[in-house]
């Protein structure tokens, strides 16, 4: 291709994106598109698998069946998520044991959140809650992006997000208007969870290094900063109703601004946490590669079967 | 003349088609919590769904046979009281059940060989006298087929799959083999339920249980295993080293909490 052509497909692309056209997957789009793509969606898709592992580990002691059943809906609903994110992702020319194998090294990353341990009941509260509150002020804006089968999966993620939003908060209240030791393990769950909540929407714009490419492209249509102050206006009045203190002792309500000020996020933490030293890391990996190790002669056994029946179908019609 | 004397006669009495419901309920909660410790931990991201779908099936199932049970019984009960508050040896699940997940193969094992009894349950439990039995029969009889489907065609893979999966589920096969004859083992209450036509006699399930077993072992090119040899007490609340780890892990909210809501 001439480089006259090239920059003629760019304008091409360029032009859909300004319409608020979608890319498809099989449109032309610049590698560096393809490349963003790639590692945004899959790190959302491995995201979404490793945090199956806090949750999940409640399963089997959830405090009742109701409870029990949702939990598990609730991680289920997570690995379809995956799913579709992976099938997203693939569409880009990668093929999942590719982004699974990247995972699994350590290439690739995941929401650094999902390395901290959930250490009682009210953590699934915790994570419903916040976690998935922060989840979904990320996503929103995501459901209108550019790469349309990214676009169409979080429509779908959303939706299921909130639901999990709404469950968590649920358990909260459930734990606030309980006993007193109910009540604590709420409020020891917020203060554990808190901060690494806030994190959760990324370093601090100054130090975000994708932002300004990734506007463009609709990956973001606001910086991590105003996406994080959105949620903190948004979560503190929802503790105010549970009863629970935000373990933030600079956050007060500013009438000027008509937002919250919050108190300096712990950056060492997160980078800590970021590049592989968080209290879960070594965990959450060494359970993602295990499954995959172990799940190897099941998958084996799965692709061998199905060509001996391939094999004796070509048999039978010849 | 007092009628009421008559009726009980005709009619089970109540404690003993609770202990009923129970032996069929607990194999459900027990198995959907052998499943739960799996999630996140399979050889696939589908595998996951699967096995938490029939996770959610077999909870669901559970609820409803609790509840009814919390509806007969005289004293404020729920469903969290029976699934959370008794011992050990008032749950009354068969041991094939309660077998740990070693691998995949075990698993699938122990699904197939519980399904294929499960549906035939169903099946007949449909035709229970009792209405509310026969709904929950008559609602199980499409989640169970479907769990038979999956560990069947699962059970055919790993069989006829390499010679690793082969040796594997093989093994497997052998070793939750001898669980199956609890399976069909009538307890007082069982044949009270099944006189009063509420219950099924498991008895009649067994050959054509067995007859269907071989056959889709055979399919999957795996060996019958021909032991005599099985092992029984799970109805009588006798269970296997593994059930009080089960216990701990599930009963440790409302052990530790107790009379809270959640
Ligand atoms: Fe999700
Ligand atoms: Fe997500
Ligand atoms: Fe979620």
């Amino acid at each position: 291709m001439s480089e006259k052509e090239i920059k003629n497909l760019e304008q091409i692309f360029e032009a859909k994106i300004v319409r608020d056209e979608k890319i498809e997957p099989k449109d032309w789009m610049p590698e560096k598109y393809r490349q963003t793509h790639i590692r945004q969606i899959s790190q959302h898709a491995h995201s979404e698998i490793v945090g199956m592992l806090p949750e999940g580990n409640w399963i089997t002691r959830a405090p009742s069946l109701r409870r029990k059943v949702a939990l598990l809906a609730k991680v289920q609903d997570e690995a379809g998520h995956g799913l579709y994110l992976y099938s997203a992702c693939e569409t880009l020319g990668i093929s999942r044991d590719e982004l699974y194998e990247q995972l699994h090294s350590g290439k690739a990353k995941y929401s650094s959140i999902f390395n901290y341990p959930t250490l009682t009941w009210a953590d699934m509260g915790a994570i419903g809650w916040l976690v998935d509150g922060a989840a979904i002020i990320n996503q929103v804006p995501l459901c209108n992006t550019s790469f349309g089968p990214y676009a169409r999966a979080m429509v779908r993620v959303c939706k299921e997000e909130s639901f999990h939003q709404r469950q968590g908060y649920e358990i909260m209240l459930t734990l606030c208007n309980g006993t007193p030791e109910q009540k604590e393990m709420a409020q020891d769950a917020l203060n554990r969870w808190w901060w690494p909540s806030l994190m959760m929407l990324g370093p601090t714009d100054d130090e975000s290094v994708h932002t300004a490419q990734s506007m463009k492209w609709k990956l973001k249509r606001k910086t991590n900063d105003e996406l994080r102050q959105q949620f903190i206006d948004q979560t503190v009045p929802q503790a105010d109703i549970l009863g629970i203190t935000i373990p933030d002792p600079d956050l007060k309500w500013d009438e000027e601004t008509g937002h919250y000020d919050f108190g300096p996020i712990d950056w060492d933490e997160f980078w800590q946490v970021v590049k592989g030293h968080g209290p879960c890391n070594k965990e959450r990996i060494s359970a993602r590669v295990n499954a995959w190790n172990n799940g190897e002669w099941v998958r084996d056994a799965a692709m061998a079967y199905a060509e001996k029946q391939q094999a004796k179908k070509v048999e039978k019609a010849s | 003349m007092n009628f009421t004397h008559l009726r009980e006669k005709n009619k089970m009495n109540t404690e003993t088609l609770k202990d009923y419901i129970l032996e069929i309920a607990d194999n459900s909660l027990i198995l959907g919590q052998r499943f739960g410790e799996l999630c996140g931990h399979g050889p696939s991201l589908e595998t996951d769904i699967a096995l938490t779908n029939m996770s959610l099936d077999l909870f669901g199932q559970v609820r409803s046979y609790y509840q009814y049970i919390a509806q007969l019984s005289e004293e404020e009960k729920t469903e969290d009281d029976i699934a959370f508050l008794r011992l050990e040896r008032d749950y009354k699940n068969v041991l094939l059940v309660e077998q740990p997940n070693t691998d995949f193969g075990y698993v699938i094992t122990r699904q197939y060989f519980f399904d294929v009894f499960h549906l035939m349950l169903m099946q007949q439990l449909q035709y229970s006298k009792d209405e509310t039995l026969s709904a929950i029969a008559k609602k199980g009889i499409k989640e169970v087929s479907y769990h038979k489907r999956f560990s069947g065609d699962w059970l055919k893979r790993l069989g006829d799959g390499t010679k690793e999966s082969h040796e594997r589920v093989q093994k497997a096969v052998n070793d939750l083999w001898p669980y199956t004859n609890e399976l069909f083992e009538m307890t007082e209450a069982a044949t009270a339920a099944t006189e009063a036509g509420v219950g099924v006699d498991a008895g009649q399930l067994k050959e054509p249980y067995y007859k269907e077993v071989s056959e889709l072992l055979k399919e999957a090119t795996l060996e019958v295993p021909e032991s005599k040899y099985f092992h029984k007490g799970g109805k009588q609340g006798v269970h296997t080293e593994h059930m009080g780890y089960i216990l701990s892990d599930m009963q440790f909210m409302q052990r530790t909490y107790p009379g809270m809501k959640w």
